[in-house]
């Protein structure tokens, strides 16, 4: 069993839980990931690593999903049934002067470590953070210790440019130049950046988050299409250069369930 | 007249598709006796050396004779410690059975029933072996804690070792627990069994991927292990390399399996969906094939389809699993090779297989399947891709003097892979086989890691 040490609201939505766990902890590097499940009946969930400190290891979660919801109803003290890892590879730090992250809603957390690592490398790094309205925004303080420069957009226009990180990315492109891009959110918004990037001629990072459930190169449920060959997320990843994901191929593998997750919502609702 | 071999009781093969109770129920007392009974005891047995931990079987059906029953569950646990696993899922027909004598001419005595009847026999009464171990108090790691794994924990237990099992998953087995269903082989079988190797003193650590949590070498040099087995079998499922085996439906078997035998995904407890549809198509002829072909039907699939290159002859499943899959009305359809997925919206749709007729014998000893040029289409909701599996990546992948083959097989001399002190067996050096030759394996690899230890000492 693993204690809940410490755990704070983000916003509505997303908390974040320290986690002692020491035998993770001791290997985990920026982009590595855990799975967990909440109790014997759960299923096996991958998060990202936001922090390790010691033997604790940070989550970051958004209560989007049935075991993301019942694992927002633990507290401080209480104790999560499993949790494993360091899993995948840890994040390729590229040889490169400026770096842009771009963060999509809760993508901000796992997109945290690799951009302090570049940063502890003494690369210049901006972000670029998007999410539906400035109380959903998350970590801003923890980049401001480490970032030049962080620009914004809302989808109401709250705070930054109202409007989708592509749209900004227009604007910076045209006076900034970057050297490379990492950007982590939802895989929408992958997408159109990875899109957007290559007509720029600028490589993009993507971290991507289909099912798992292994999460050790066993089920073969995470493969993603890149290029002509197939890849497991869970140990060729989670990290992978975007230029050629087939991301609509995930997109479809990542709904496949979405009816009977829906099921899964309903049956906490009851109880 | 010679008494016939005594029929293991089946349930019923209408209403055991729709749940997941054990098929084959298990002999009566009085069965067991009877089928012991028919046993020769003959002066040189065969049965001892085709199996590959070598129970001594004519003793234990003596004993069995005698109504000695704890005697006899004695004698099979000396060299199997997991009778009752061993008793359901180990192709007899091949190994102690196959070279039965009685079987030249008749039928062979029908000895993993009667393993089965004793192991669950001291599963339920309780009968436990008294070890005398003396304790050296030096420490010993094994990765993996599926049937290697666990036999070689036991064997080096037994020679006073403080023995740690690391399991990466969040239970304890290995392919047991999330390969073989319950219909097949009850999972508390599976735990009751391996909780007595903990009774035996064996430490058992759950979540501990070895490559990531920890590596070889912290276990070698700051855990002070003198010597270590990998038996992390064969996990990493092979793909068939056709266009739109990435659309959703298309499983690999050990996530369609994992999905329900781990994660229990059929009961409504459980927070792990699954989904499968009507018509489902399973690629291979293995036991894993079968497996997963009786479990979607169990799921409620209505047309369940077996896709496999060569004929019914070729198939590799265990003789009872193929009877069993036929009596469950599991389609058959043969001489065919999947070479496309075609989906809408990327979710499969059909699959397009091209009709193989047989050539000449290959090395397998089989005919090889010959493409025709002529191709046929069937519709589907889903398809499990069972056509084997190679060792998982991640102890290569962290381990940097860990020699292994092309096929990610980690190379061994005498057990002995090339780090010095760290042992390897089962799946992970052989390539998808059976539980009980990876017991085998893990149970001589245990010598060698003896010896080993002694010398270094």
């Amino acid at each position: 069993m693993y204690k809940i040490l410490d755990k704070q609201h983000l916003n509505k939505d997303v908390d974040l839980m320290v986690v002692h766990a020491p035998m993770v902890a001791k290997n985990a590097k920026p982009g590595h990931f855990i799975i967990l499940r909440v109790d014997e009946e759960g299923e096996r969930i991958p998060l990202t690593i936001a922090e390790i400190e010691g033997e604790n290891v940070t989550i970051i979660y958004q209560k989007l999903g049935y075991s993301t919801i019942k694992l927002g109803t633990l507290h401080i003290g209480d104790e999560i049934n499993d949790f494993v890892g360091p899993l995948g590879k840890e994040s390729h730090i590229r040889d490169v002067k400026k770096v842009l992250g771009i963060a999509g809603g809760v993508g901000a957390a796992p997109l945290l470590p690799q951009l302090k690592e570049y940063s502890r490398q003494g690369v210049s790094v901006d972000l670029l953070i998007g999410a539906r309205t400035k109380e959903h925004l998350i970590l801003v303080d923890k980049y401001k210790e480490f970032c030049d420069n962080i620009y914004y957009a809302t989808n109401d226009g709250s705070v930054g440019t109202k409007g989708l990180v592509t749209d900004v990315m227009k604007d910076l492109y045209a006076n900034i130049s970057y050297d490379h891009v990492v950007a982590i959110g939802p895989l929408i918004m992958m997408k159109f950046v990875v899109k957007m990037n290559k007509e720029y001629n600028l490589s993009t990072d993507v971290s991507l988050n289909p099912i798992m459930i292994d999460g050790t190169g066993m089920c073969g449920n995470c493969r993603v299409s890149i290029g002509s060959k197939t890849f497991f997320a869970c140990i060729d990843g989670p990290d992978f250069p975007g230029e050629e994901v087939d991301f609509d191929e995930l997109l479809a593998r990542q709904s496949y369930y979405k009816d009977e997750e829906h099921e899964c919502n309903l049956r906490l609702v009851r109880k | 007249m010679k008494q016939p071999r005594t029929i293991m009781p089946v349930l019923d093969s209408t209403n055991r598709q729709t749940n997941f109770d054990e098929v084959a129920i298990g002999y009566s007392l009085e069965e067991a006796i009877l089928e012991a009974s028919r046993c020769l005891d003959c002066k040189n047995p065969k049965c001892i050396d085709a199996c590959p931990v070598r129970v001594n079987i004519p003793e234990f059906i003596k004993r069995m004779i005698n109504s000695d029953l704890n005697g006899a569950y004695n004698t099979i646990y000396d060299d199997n410690i997991l009778p009752s696993i061993c008793g359901r899922v180990c192709p007899q027909e091949k190994q102690c059975e196959g070279s039965c004598i009685l079987g030249i001419k008749g039928e062979s005595v029908a000895i993993g029933n009667l393993e089965r009847y004793l192991g669950d026999f001291a599963l339920h009464s309780n009968v436990k072996q008294q070890f005398d171990i003396a304790e050296n108090h030096i420490k010993v790691g094994i990765v993996g804690s599926g049937p290697a794994g666990l036999s070689c924990a036991a064997s080096m237990r037994k020679l006073g070792y403080s023995v740690d099992i690391f399991e990466a998953l969040h239970d304890f087995g290995g392919v047991l627990k999330y390969g073989i269903p319950d219909f097949r082989l009850p999972k508390d079988v599976v735990t009751d069994e391996i909780n007595r190797l903990k009774d035996m003193g064996i430490s058992l650590h759950k979540n501990m991927i070895i490559g990531k949590s920890l590596t070889i070498d912290q276990l070698l040099n700051e855990y002070d292990y003198k010597a270590i087995f990998l038996g992390s079998g064969a996990g990493l499922p092979s793909p068939l390399k056709v266009p739109g085996e990435n659309y959703s439906g298309v499983y690999y078997a050990n996530e369609f399996l994992t999905r329900v035998n781990l994660m229990k995904s059929h009961k409504s407890s459980s927070s792990t969906p699954i989904k499968i549809g009507n018509n489902v198509a399973v690629v291979g002829g293995g036991n894993v094939a079968m497996d997963a072909a009786r479990t979607a039907k169990r799921l409620g699939a209505k047309n369940v389809f077996i896709l496999y290159r060569r004929d019914m002859s070729a198939l590799p499943a265990r003789l009872e699993e193929i009877h069993h899959a036929i009596e469950e009305d599991i389609d058959f359809r043969l001489l065919l090779n999947p070479v496309e997925f075609i989906g809408e919206e990327y979710i499969v749709k059909r699959v397009k297989c091209e009709v193989m007729e047989l050539g000449e014998a290959d090395t397998s000893g089989r005919r090889r399947p010959m493409p025709t040029g002529i191709f046929k289409e069937f519709e589907i909701d889903s398809c499990i891709i069972s056509i084997g599996q190679s060792p998982n990546p991640i102890l290569k992948d962290s381990t940097s003097k860990l020699e292994v083959d092309k096929w990610g097989r980690i190379v061994t001399n005498n057990h002995e892979t090339s780090i010095p002190g760290v042992f390897a067996g089962g799946d992970v050096v052989s390539g998808a086989a059976t539980v009980i030759l990876a017991m085998g394996a893990g149970k001589d690899a245990a010598k060698e890691m003896d010896k080993y230890i002694k010398n270094v000492m």
